[in-house]
């Protein structure tokens, strides 16, 4: 008989462990990523609520709502939350952690205490970084990049912010070791390196990054900390130091991140799709080599965020190229998702409507990249509204619709139940039509010269900013559609089948929600993850 | 019931990734040390002359001895002579002490002959300045480790006298000897770079 374990979905208590505790000690993999994913969508809450904000200080020039230096404070905080607390943990550390085991037929990750330990260490950070904003001097106005001389010298809260990012990092670390370790050594017997779904190939290759740049972060970091502490002066001119290496330091780590961000959305992508053509995945390898590409290559571009800093024009040459180089494993995973869908059996579920906001709104934010990438032009956009627009293009329009794809997608999987689907559809057009309006504008303002991080501006840039706002509140009335949409579809019976969109990943063989415990035993048969022939739906 | 999930090999990949990101976490120090040396070459020189490579050589000695009585502790372990491994883990803590209380002494001679972070004494070149600060930052970070790795081994005495750790089970202590060697490894460029480079 089985035990109860392999019979109560996860979601609810198991006889004798019922409680809060359950949840935050759990060393389950599901209710840690759920425990991630309730966290990062608070932290999204936040960092929503501070853009908008700034969207309403920015709708007419001068004053409107706050001051410069609550101003500089808003886009500080409104970029750590968003960055390290929302868009780097977001989708592998919450639906990595829910899918990675169960999409290689494992019973765990490899370390499942080490893996709660990590969302403490994520929610110490997340609380310390909260805390910065209320005690010592002030929130910080250095923006998420920290850079010095001013980050050493300003007397905000900047200290404890640093603290906060670096045990991030140490979460964000502790997260990729375990990734790696779990798809190397827990994989199903008969689940080889070219049946693995490409959502774990974008993982792997996201720990990596993970593994291999989080720390020079956290060097970097320390390093502003304890110079705040005792003034060594390694970054400092006048006791012999140099600012540009802290920025060379910084980007070691946070450009690679920027494709920690992106790398498990293109996995989430590279899922849906396929499944909504009913159509095996063009191009698996191509996929899978070149998530691995854009990690590695990705770690060779970090000074093209310092064409305009005083570094060597040979320096410049060579970082533009390389830049030029990530956008091809890039264009080849658009390129064989559009191949995928062509002559497919196309079912426009909301899954699929958000990744294909996701191939549009990235395709965009990659094809501006290209402009910036390149030396020339950079010069004249470098930190311009342009580049405002190109990342939330990339990181909002790309990762968010990557992890809107995601939520609509495993939904069913993870409660049980089917969401409105209709609100689902409605609030697709209201988030890629309020995105457009709040982020396209910037293109054109930056275009013109306006600088990114001040709270006023010249009249001349004043309808870009209204449209800009405008834009935000369609966007957030998307966002509460659909966030109305999932949640109201949390409670009531549980009737949705193991596999409703006829998905052939392995954890669409499970019951929905899964049990607590899932493959004690590796599943015998390991079908090719994107061959549909015989794959029935069971909504 | 179901067998608890054991994996030795996974242990140890795990073990190897995270030293992996110890490396490179002192990799930045040392990319600082190696634009910084180019830059001021004529000031390390200087530097270097200031350290006393007595108490550094001693120092190199002391942790490497170290690393060979953890190495012997895991030997004594797999053989079963678990009283012989707890007493080369207290051999290796108390070296690990050893190394700090010398290291105090000599921070300390340094302090009091006015060389320390933001010191009047080091404001007056550039130069000097970067080279005793990153001294600080990369020895204290190493000391740091020290502190840490004498805790690690400190609870493998702990599991083994726990009987949670033994001849058949002994991943836990391999993998706290491999986070010394580390500890070790990083001291071994230390030396030379800050102790030698006159």
């Amino acid at each position: 008989m089985p035990s109860p374990g392999e019979t109560v979905p996860f979601l609810d208590p198991l006889p004798g462990r019922s409680g809060i505790t359950s949840w935050i000690f759990s060393t389950d993999h599901k209710r840690i990523g759920m425990l991630y994913l309730w966290c990062i969508l608070a932290m999204f809450a936040v960092g929503v609520v501070i853009g908008v904000l700034m969207r309403l200080e920015l709708i007419a020039p001068g004053r409107t709502i706050m001051g410069a230096q609550a101003y500089n404070a808003m886009f500080t905080l409104h970029g750590v939350v968003m960055v390290f607390l929302f868009v780097i943990p977001g989708i592998p550390a919450a639906f990595g952690n829910i899918l990675l085991p169960l999409q290689i037929g494992a019973e765990d990750v490899s370390f499942p205490r080490l893996n709660i330990f990590s969302w403490w260490l994520y929610l110490t950070g997340a609380a310390l970084a909260v805390t910065s904003l209320f005690t010592g001097g002030g929130p910080p106005d250095t923006g998420w990049t920290f850079y010095v001389p001013f980050s050493e010298r300003t007397t905000t809260n900047v200290s404890l912010a640093v603290v906060a990012v670096f045990i991030l990092g140490f979460s964000s670390i502790l997260t990729g070791l375990n990734f790696i370790t779990t798809i190397h050594r827990l994989r199903a017997p008969k689940m080889s390196w070219g049946k693995l779904p490409l959502f774990v190939w974008s993982l792997y290759a996201t720990a990596w990054i993970q593994l291999l740049a989080t720390p020079v972060l956290g060097v970097t970091v320390a390093l502003v900390f304890i110079e705040r502490l005792l003034g060594i002066g390694l970054f400092d001119p006048a006791k012999g130091g140099d600012p540009l290496l802290y920025q060379h330091l910084f980007w070691i780590y946070s450009h690679p991140a920027v494709y920690i961000m992106i790398v498990p959305a293109m996995g989430v992508i590279s899922e849906v799709i396929p499944a909504f053509a009913r159509k095996s995945i063009f191009g698996y390898k191509a996929i899978a080599v070149s998530s691995l590409a854009i990690a590695f290559a990705g770690s060779l571009v970090w000074a093209h965020h310092m064409f305009t800093s005083g570094m060597s024009d040979t320096a410049v040459l060579v970082f533009s190229f390389l830049t030029f180089v990530v956008a091809i494993p890039s264009a080849v995973k658009v390129f064989n998702w559009v191949a995928t869908l062509y002559k497919g059996s196309i079912h426009l579920e909301p899954p699929l409507l958000f990744a294909l906001g996701f191939i549009f709104l990235f395709s965009v934010g990659g094809l501006t990249g290209l402009v910036l990438g390149s030396a020339g032009t950079d010069i004249h956009v470098h930190d311009t509204y342009f580049v405002v627009a190109h990342f939330h293009y990339v990181i909002f329009g790309g990762t968010g619709f990557g992890l809107f794809a995601a939520m609509h997608f495993w939904f069913p999987k993870i409660f049980g139940r089917m969401y409105d689907r209709k609100l689902a559809n409605a609030s697709w057009y209201l988030l890629v039509g309020g995105f457009n309006m709040l982020y396209f504008p910037m293109f054109l303002i930056g275009l013109m010269g306006m600088p990114r991080r001040y709270y006023d501006y010249l009249p001349m840039y004043q309808t870009g900013h209204m449209i800009s706002t405008a834009g935000s509140w369609v966007l957030v009335a998307g966002l509460v559609t659909m966030f109305w949409g999932l949640s109201k579809c949390l409670y009531g019976p549980r009737t949705v089948g193991a596999n409703p969109w006829g998905a052939a990943t392995l954890e669409w063989t499970l019951p929905s929600p899964p049990p607590h415990l899932t493959f004690l035993d590796p599943p015998d048969e390991v079908p090719s993850p994107y061959s549909y022939a015989g794959v029935k739906r069971d909504a | 019931m179901h067998e608890p999930h054991k994996d030795y090999l996974g242990d140890k990949f795990g073990m190897w990734l995270f030293l992996f990101t110890e490396i490179l976490l002192f990799g930045g120090l040392f990319l600082l040390y190696a634009i910084y040396l180019h830059r001021y070459p004529a000031e390390f020189h200087q530097g270097g002359l200031e350290l006393s490579r007595l108490f550094g050589a001693a120092n190199t000695v002391v942790l490497i001895t170290s690393s060979f009585t953890v190495a012997l502790a895991i030997s004594a372990l797999q053989q079963g002579r678990r009283g012989l491994c707890q007493g080369l883990l207290a051999a290796t803590i108390v070296l690990a002490g050893v190394f700090m209380v010398n290291k105090y002494f000599e921070w300390s001679a340094k302090i009091a002959h006015g060389i320390y972070p933001g010191s009047p004494e080091l404001a007056q070149s550039g130069g000097t300045n970067i080279y005793f600060g990153l001294y600080y930052l990369m020895t204290g970070a190493h000391g740091l480790h020290v502190v840490i790795g004498a805790a690690v081994l400190a609870f493998c005495m702990l599991r083994i006298g726990q009987g949670r750790v033994t001849a058949e089970d002994f991943g836990l202590l391999e993998n706290g000897g491999l986070y010394w060697h580390l500890v070790d490894l990083v001291w071994i460029f230390l030396f030379p770079l800050f102790y030698l480079i006159s």
